[in-house]
């Protein structure tokens, strides 16, 4: 059977389905949220690989590399923030963040 | 072709599988653990579609560098993590229920569009085929796009920036060497002339000198 571009589309659909139900699952752990970011980020770039290799066009990959380095900064910038957060109130729980009242 | 669609669908599962156990882990450690096996699948399968140049780099960066980092954090902070999971099984139908609608909507417009052939016209660069993948990314990416490359370098200066800025802390009460401390030190506060009484101690009274 002919693997074709609507395969990796839909296995990129599941896999950014699981990263948003990870959200709503553990609405609490941050660190878990982060991953569950990441695995979205991923699926968008198998979805961007995919259409480079089966419309013959290198500028998806160029993008997918673009979207790696951007979300390699956020998850850096992210975890600072949690360690700093934890040094502060000795905890990470998402309902606990809410001192802007916003 | 029958085994690009073993290893296909064998790193399709395996991606999808160990990234539904990420999110459903107890033990966060775990969970960094299966992350990492998903990056490694997803790498599996941009190799099967010709991009090793990017299946390297998502091993080295993720792998490398991400899940190292989250790994860190995890052992690093002295966190309940049990009590972090209370309403997990509350939420769940809501998550649930978005994601089945977000999934069917994606899958529904795949199926009811269709994917038709691209138009030659449209494709702005396309993959040369004398080329290894690493070569033809890199002719572009030094040339039509080195803004793009450059701002991607300047995204991770200021997030490395950053994350120093905001970790980076000093403690009270830890003597550190000051240099210009050091420089400025002259005789005039280095050295104490005392007048010694001949006859006398040449050693001063230390409970009355300080």
């Amino acid at each position: 059977m002919e693997i074709g571009l609507a395969h990796y589309l839909t296995v990129a659909a599941c896999l950014f389905t699981l990263g948003m139900f990870g959200i709503f699952l553990n609405r609490k752990n941050v660190i878990i949220i982060l991953m569950s970011v990441e695995l979205m980020l991923l699926a968008v770039n198998i979805n961007l690989v995919a259409f480079s290799h089966f419309h013959a066009d290198l500028i998806g990959q160029v993008f997918a590399l673009f979207v790696l380095t951007v979300a390699a900064a956020e998850s850096a910038i992210g975890l600072a923030i949690i360690v700093v957060y934890f040094r502060n109130r000795g905890s990470i729980a998402v309902e606990d963040i809410n001192m802007m009242k916003g | 072709m029958a085994l690009t669609a073993i290893f296909f669908y064998l790193f399709a599962v395996l991606a999808l599988a160990s990234a539904a156990t990420v999110i459903v882990a107890k033990n966060p450690v775990h969970a960094v653990l299966f992350l990492i096996l998903t990056f490694f699948n997803a790498a599996g399968l941009f190799i099967l579609l010709n991009a090793e140049f990017l299946a390297m780099l998502l091993i080295i960066v993720y792998v490398g560098a991400v899940a190292v980092l989250f790994l860190f954090v995890v052992m690093m902070l002295d966190v309940d993590f049990a009590e972090l999971r209370a309403g997990f099984i509350k939420n769940a139908p809501v998550g649930l229920l978005v994601g089945g609608v977000v999934l069917a909507e994606l899958v529904a417009l795949l199926a009811a569009r269709g994917i038709g052939p691209v138009a030659s016209t449209l494709v702005a660069q396309p993959i040369p085929q004398d080329l290894s993948n690493t070569e033809a990314l890199g002719r572009i990416l030094y040339t039509k796009y080195i803004y793009f490359f450059q701002g991607a370098g300047l995204v991770l200066l200021v997030a490395m920036i950053g994350a120093i800025v905001l970790t980076l802390r000093h403690k009270e009460g830890v003597k550190r060497q000051s240099i210009a401390d050091q420089v400025a030190r002259g005789p005039a506060t280095a050295v104490k002339m005392v007048k010694v009484a001949s006859g006398g101690s040449a050693i001063p009274d230390s409970k009355s000198d300080h």
